[in-house]
């Protein structure tokens, strides 16, 4: 007999709706899986009869025949197990399988029938609502994961047995499912340990991070080893806006994908902070596979890609990361498809400004301006110029570490943070960018207007720092948001400055000389 | 008088210092022992050995370079010399320094390029550390600048920090300044001062005892401190650690005869370290520029102190965080805590003063006053 059931893998980041057709007829005894099937899908044969024999379902000697269709999509992962045991019972008749057609069933088998959890399963319950199935049986570690999609009956049985159980009474599965109300939404950011008021002293890194949180900038940290640049960037995300619930849903699935979502949460509630070691390869920074897996450029989109030591990655890897931060995402092809993750992150980068670290204090630092010049010339021109903000971060003072006086708290520089970007919202509300550093040429000339006193500012400095037409457009983009934060519409002589003191990426500062 | 070589023999005293492992004294003692120059080719090594001029390896190497072959390419180099706008000056010509004829180990050829140092004026080597701070570079520039728009002649070793300050600071006079380097003369080291070389080449000259490529070894620093010194009147050491190559520079200038001056320092710099030590040692402690002058007894007005520039023309607030600031560079912060205004204000206020000259921003957020 015939039988059929939906299951779903993933492909990328996107959930795949799969048809699983079993067929079983009169002839010499066997079971056979077609359907551009990898080997971990073609291993589901054994694992599916072990699990059925274990589960009090005998085999009798009869040909099956198991197709995952489309036939022409390569097949991974161990999500279709739970559905090829049903469509296998249903062929064998034990089950009537008619009746859940517009029912989803996602897991892996044990041996003894117990349905394990799976990635990639909020995707793939995602475009199972996209396509209209309105029920959802998942492996029990997945069952939050799964209620995050409004209005989806999620049923998460225990063992195949269970299952059947199920299938076999429906007034069970109306018992048992669970449906997501407002279960999602009041989900809070509680249980946050770090806080911007653990900073001490660091006024320039503390001004720089706010600006760069509020207008997206992306940020280049420079000090010696142990000034606080990691804990200053640690604590960046607590600054950011809280996530929009397309953005939570968004980073979620990546998360999903990749099996890192936490524990007992239905999804991602705080922005990410991904703080990869500098050994990391290309792939793994940007994705790859040869089924592409997101990369940590994906995992931080949202929220923070922070790479400490920067001069120390390869650069093969650092200029990975060039494109993805023009596009905010990364196109991944292989000959079978074209994968699209993506990337829209901030990224924090911390250096030395020299070998020893300790540059420009000559009492400490031998380095040769030639070892200092090598050093920051590790860093691309290409790359110096995707960073809108550079920012020097001094050791603490033991006076300012043990100061008494309460530092202002992530917080309230959240608040200012959140209004800048209110403003920025509204500014941009025609246009296809959302914040001040996605600005192209136009905008510019449209939003940051100055007076002619400010312009024949500019020019001096312009000519007097030898800065590059690029440079000016970073000055115009940061000025527009130290003037943002402080809700003013039009931008000041000191924005302007203080914008341009954040430039220490030109030539004529890069390198010492 | 000195009988000036004829071609032939200064063909063969060339030949004679581009064999391998040879140095000065070696050259010089060969030299002085043969009375036909020009029948050196036809000495066996075995002899000069036996004579005690030379060690058994130097003896190989000599009956290498003896060779025809060798000779020709010697010869074909000394020739080219001429194209390339280099002249090869030895103690047996007018031109030669004077100051170098008397010192131990006198180089028996130099590699010049450009003009030499006039004889009527009097000539100051400003040495010291490579990795200088900002201040050290300063003072050099500030010196070398004053001292040559008074005729005093700079000479240095055209290497990064002071040495280079230093011929920055005759450059910006429009003086002419003289580099000595560690090696061969059409060998730009290090890379960075390329456009000083240059500039050098033009308005000034350039010296070398080493051989046409002969690359920057360490140990050649050392033999080319001698003739620094050897070819100043006196020698300024800027900035220097306790241990350093500007220290021997200045060893060698004593067991010449020269008289050291050196720049005072805080007793806590690293880098003022060396300087206080020779002063405490005995050396001149130059306090201003005047201080050279008087010492070559040359008639000067009033001369402009070492010191940061007039206030005058300030606003109050420019005032306030102008004073704030040293001649080495401050982290803004603390500036920011020194002159009490807001940090956004305080960023604007240096930018101006950045923009009117007044400062130098030297690393990013990083500001020191400029002399």
């Amino acid at each position: 007999m015939f039988s059929r059931i939906y299951s779903a893998g993933t492909s990328g980041i996107q959930g795949r709706i799969i048809t699983v057709e079993v067929d079983s007829h009169d002839g010499l005894p066997g079971m056979s899986m077609v359907g551009y099937l990898s080997s971990e899908v073609r291993e589901a044969q054994e694992r599916v009869r072990t699990a059925l024999k274990n589960s009090g379902f005998s085999m009798p000697p009869k040909k099956t025949v198991i197709n995952l269709s489309p036939a022409s999509i390569r097949k991974a992962g161990t999500s279709y197990d739970l559905a090829i045991a049903l469509g296998v019972l249903g062929a064998l008749e034990y089950v009537n399988l008619e009746p859940y057609l517009n029912s989803l069933f996602v897991g892996e088998l044990g041996l003894d029938g117990t349905i394990k959890p799976v990635r990639g399963v909020l995707p793939m319950v995602l475009t199972a609502k996209e396509e209209g199935f309105c029920q959802c049986f998942l492996p029990p570690g997945n069952e939050r994961e799964g209620q995050a999609v409004r209005q989806m009956e999620i049923a998460a049985p225990e063992s195949l047995k269970q299952c059947v159980e199920w299938l076999r009474h429906p007034d069970i599965i109306k018992r048992v499912v669970k449906v997501q109300g407002e279960s999602l939404s009041c989900q809070d950011s509680s249980g946050e340990e770090k806080d911007f008021s653990e900073v001490n002293g660091q006024l320039v890194l503390r001004r720089a991070s706010e600006i760069a949180a509020a207008g997206q900038h992306n940020l280049l940290m420079l000090g010696e080893a142990g000034a606080g640049k990691t804990m200053v960037a640690q604590r960046i995300p607590t600054i950011m806006p809280a996530m929009t619930e397309k953005e939570r849903i968004e980073v979620s699935k990546i998360y999903s994908v990749c099996g890192l979502l936490p524990k007992g949460e239905t999804l991602m509630t705080k922005r990410p902070f991904r703080n990869p070691h500098h050994t990391i390869s290309p792939q793994a920074l940007a994705g790859g596979g040869l089924v592409p897996n997101p990369g940590e450029l994906s995992l931080a989109s949202e929220g923070i890609l922070f790479l400490d030591e920067f001069p120390e990655f390869s650069s093969k890897t650092i200029e990975i990361l060039r494109q993805p931060l023009e596009e905010k995402s990364v196109t991944i092809a292989r000959t079978h498809g074209t994968y699209v993750f993506p990337a829209n992150v901030l990224l924090v980068a911390a250096m030395n400004p020299c070998p020893c670290g300790f540059y420009p204090d000559r009492n400490r630092c031998r380095c040769s301006s030639k070892q200092i010049h090598n050093y920051l010339g590790k860093i691309s021109k290409p790359i110096l110029e995707r960073f809108d903000i550079s920012a020097e971060a001094t050791p603490v003072t033991y006076q300012e570490l043990r100061v008494t006086k309460e530092n202002e708290n992530s917080e309230q520089i959240r608040q200012r943070v959140e209004s800048a970007r209110e403003i920025q919202k509204y500014r941009f509300r025609d246009k296809q960018i959302s914040c001040n550093s996605q600005m192209g040429g136009r905008d510019l000339k449209e939003y940051c207007k100055i007076s002619a006193r400010e312009e024949a500012f500019l020019e001096t400095v312009y000519r007097k720092k030898q800065l590059s037409a690029r440079a000016v457009h970073k000055i115009f983009k940061v000025a527009r948001t130290i003037a943002d934060l402080d809700s003013r519409s039009s931008i000041s002589h000191s924005d302007l400055c203080e914008a341009v003191g954040y430039r220490s990426l030109e030539g004529k500062y890069w390198g010492g000389r | 008088m000195i009988d000036p070589l004829t071609k032939e023999e200064r063909q063969c005293l060339f030949w004679l210092t581009r064999i391998n492992g040879f140095g000065a004294l070696t050259v010089e003692k060969i030299w002085n022992s043969i009375p036909d120059k020009v029948s050196i080719y036809n000495i066996e090594g075995k002899v000069l050995r036996e004579k005690g001029l030379l060690q058994p390896a130097q003896a190989e190497s000599f009956d290498a370079f003896r060779k025809y072959e060798k000779r020709q390419e010697i010869q074909e180099e000394y020739e080219k010399l001429k194209e390339r706008g280099i002249r090869f000056i030895t103690p047996f010509d007018q031109e030669y320094p004077k100051g170098l004829q008397n010192i131990a180990a006198k180089p028996m050829g130099l590699y010049w390029k450009g003009r030499l140092p006039d004889r009527d004026y009097p000539v100051a080597a400003i040495v010291g550390a490579r990795e200088c701070t900002s201040y050290g570079g300063q003072i050099a520039r500030f010196l070398g600048k004053e001292l040559s728009s008074q005729g005093v002649q700079i000479v240095s070793g055209l290497a990064s920090g002071v040495d280079g300050a230093g011929h920055m600071g005759a450059l910006d006079a429009g003086k002419p300044t003289y580099g000595v380097l560690g090696c061969g003369i059409n060998i730009c080291y290090p890379k960075e001062n390329y456009k000083l070389y240059e500039m050098m080449e033009r308005t000034g000259g350039i010296v070398s005892e080493y051989g046409l490529g002969t690359r920057p070894r360490p140990g050649n620093f050392p033999m080319r401190n001698r003739i620094i010194s050897g070819m100043s009147d006196i020698i300024i050491v800027v900035e220097a650690r306790e241990k350093s190559g500007s220290l021997i520079t200045a060893e060698t200038a004593l067991e010449q005869g020269k008289d050291v001056f050196a720049i005072p320092g805080r007793i806590t710099d690293i880098l003022s370290a060396g300087c206080n030590r020779l002063i405490q040692q005995g050396a001149f402690p130059l306090l201003e520029v005047g201080d050279i002058l008087d010492y070559f007894g040359m008639t000067h007005g009033k001369m402009l102190r070492i010191q940061e520039k007039n206030q005058k023309g300030l606003a109050k607030k420019e005032k306030k965080v102008y004073i704030c600031l040293d001649l080495q560079p401050k982290f803004i912060e603390e500036i920011v805590k020194e002159s009490g205004l807001p940090m956004h204000e305080c960023v604007g206020i240096l930018l101006d003063l950045e923009l009117e000259g007044y400062i130098v921003q030297e690393a990013n957020h990083y500001y020191r006053k400029k002399l």
